[in-house]
């Protein structure tokens, strides 16, 4: 994906950018090693307080999955008309680390879903509407 | 034990939507019908617990009824409101804080899917802001897995839901009384695959109440008390798949059902194969899927056979949701887990009519779950 301009993002401390691929942050614990997202204040494993930021990457394997197939209501802000809602899938995808983060996913079909596919991290424009600038989350993709 | 607790009175409002009566109207109609059924007044009642979602503060029932200056604790716990409640009452009197109490819930949902806000649960605004914060979500995500690591089909979900469609019809007060068949099941609107739309319980209106005292003294008040042989509340540890989580733990820890249910047993010293008539949570086929062999009616991944052979029907060895559970009856929050309680007591007492289970009943088993992981379970024993 390019873009002329930073892209507006609902979720901009999830997300770094300034690589080729979007990357997922989180959160390692400095004490038991386990690791978060989106980060954490403290371990709900060890209870310990130190935590420290923690790149979570761009790829993962596809862990679970669902088609949204009715439109949220608020606090969602996606912006169309109940007419215009497009079904959207949703996920977790399992990182290298371990840790299942939940998603968005490109895909709304659930022929093309299939849990421990490889999956790519890319950037969605989940609310556009008219006369404001699109605004991106993040979202997985099936890999090429 | 010489402190056990017992059940002495049960009362309803039905479950469905009753446009002239606010949630708090129909809680202390509950309440009113279960005083009534144990013989007590509400001036005799020393503690109160009770809770609702939508439906404003348990407390205010007081001034329906009486006010007795009572404490009266509002109780918040999702989904698992109702057995939060009755497991403090039970502690409540054990401790001899009071010699008779009250559980109460009651709800009054708008229509449709709820939408609950980030703050309250601890997360950002984009959670919900981009679609993710969604309970039917969570059951579709928590399923698809489960199925996949235990080699399950869809046919065990509708077989849930024609179930419980099949037990709410042969329950009076029941929302849902209409049999629907494993077509119209199966072929319902995807809502959230592999989740359909007979699949979900709805959120819904209603009340229900109980009143219990000392076992001791329970046959002063009525004849047939039901005795409280374990009420147990648990909740997550690290690393169960709990709803509203944008990201899970690397390594699967159980869930809080397993804990509370384990715990119960322990506690009335029997064990899954002891129990005649039982409810689970089924806020969605899924999830009493998954609660079936979470609570050790059964193993992971033995469900679809259970189901296909009947076991889990009315007169099967493992009778489940009787009066159709939350898919016939809906869910208000507040309310939903004492409506369990009340159906098993009615089991217990022999007197569910057309969907009571053969042969006397002796022990019955419940359970609730709750967000953000919270979960409730009972064993009851006919006295």
């Amino acid at each position: 994906m390019t873009l002329d301009t930073p892209p507006k993002l609902a979720c901009p401390d999830q997300l770094e950018l300034s690589g080729g691929l979007p990357t997922l942050m989180g959160s390692r614990c400095r004490n038991c090693g386990e690791v978060y997202f989106p980060a954490s204040q403290g371990c709900t494993r060890c209870c310990a307080i130190d935590m420290e930021p923690f790149t979570l990457g761009s790829e993962g394997l596809l862990w679970s999955w669902t088609i949204q197939g009715f439109q949220p209501k608020t606090p969602y802000n996606g912006g169309e008309s109940e007419a215009d809602f497009k079904p959207y899938g949703v996920g977790y995808v399992e990182m290298p680390s371990g840790v299942k983060v939940e998603s968005r996913l490109t895909v709304a079909d659930p022929a093309a879903l299939r849990i421990g596919m490889p999956m790519v991290l890319t950037l969605e424009a989940y609310r556009q509407v008219p006369g404001e600038a699109p605004v991106f989350t993040y979202a997985f993709a099936p890999a090429a | 034990m010489d402190n056990e607790v017992a059940i002495i009175g049960v009362g309803l409002h039905p479950f469905g939507r009753t446009d002239g009566l606010s949630g708090q109207q129909q809680g202390a109609y509950a309440l009113r019908e279960a005083l009534k059924d144990a013989g007590v007044e509400w001036k005799q009642v020393g503690v109160a617990y009770g809770g609702s979602q939508d439906g404003g503060n348990a407390d205010a029932l007081s001034n329906h009824l009486g006010l007795t200056g009572i404490p009266f604790v509002n109780v918040a716990n999702g989904c698992a409101t109702g057995g939060s409640a009755l497991a403090s009452v039970i502690a409540a009197i054990q401790s001899g804080m009071a010699e008779i109490g009250v559980a109460v819930g009651f709800d009054k949902h708008p229509r449709g899917a709820f939408n609950p806000r980030p703050k309250d649960w601890g997360l950002e605004d984009w959670y919900g802001e981009t679609g993710l914060m969604l309970t039917t979500q969570f059951f579709a995500l928590k399923t698809q897995r489960y199925m996949f690591e235990h080699g399950i089909t869809d046919d065990a979900l509708v077989r849930i839901a024609q179930r419980a469609f099949r037990n709410g019809a042969l329950t009076p007060h029941a929302w849902r009384r209409r049999e629907l068949s494993y077509e119209e099941i199966a072929e319902s609107m995807p809502v959230n695959l592999p989740l359909r739309k007979y699949m979900f319980c709805n959120p819904a209106e209603g009340g229900a109440a109980l009143v219990l005292c000392s076992a001791k003294h329970a046959r002063k008040f009525t004849a047939n008390p039901v005795i409280v042989k374990a009420a147990v509340m648990r909740t997550r540890h690290h690393g169960s798949f709990e709803v509203f989580n944008p990201g899970l733990a690397a390594q699967q820890s159980p869930a809080p059902t397993v804990m509370a249910s384990r715990a119960a047993f322990e506690l009335a010293g029997v064990g899954p194969g002891d129990i005649d008539v039982i409810q689970l949570q089924d806020t969605d086929s899924g999830s009493e899927l998954i609660h079936i062999a979470e609570n050790g009616f059964c193993e992971h991944g033995e469900q679809e056979h259970l189901l296909r052979s009947g076991a889990t029907d009315i007169n099967g060895r493992l009778p489940i949701n009787t009066d159709g559970g939350c898919l016939a009856n809906g869910e208000p929050v507040g309310a939903s887990g004492l409506r369990q309680v009340i159906e098993i007591c009615t089991q217990l007492r022999g007197q569910a009519g057309q969907r009571q289970v053969a042969d006397a009943p002796r022990l019955g088993y419940t359970h609730v779950y709750g967000a953000p992981g919270v979960s409730a379970v009972t064993i009851l024993q006919a006295g």
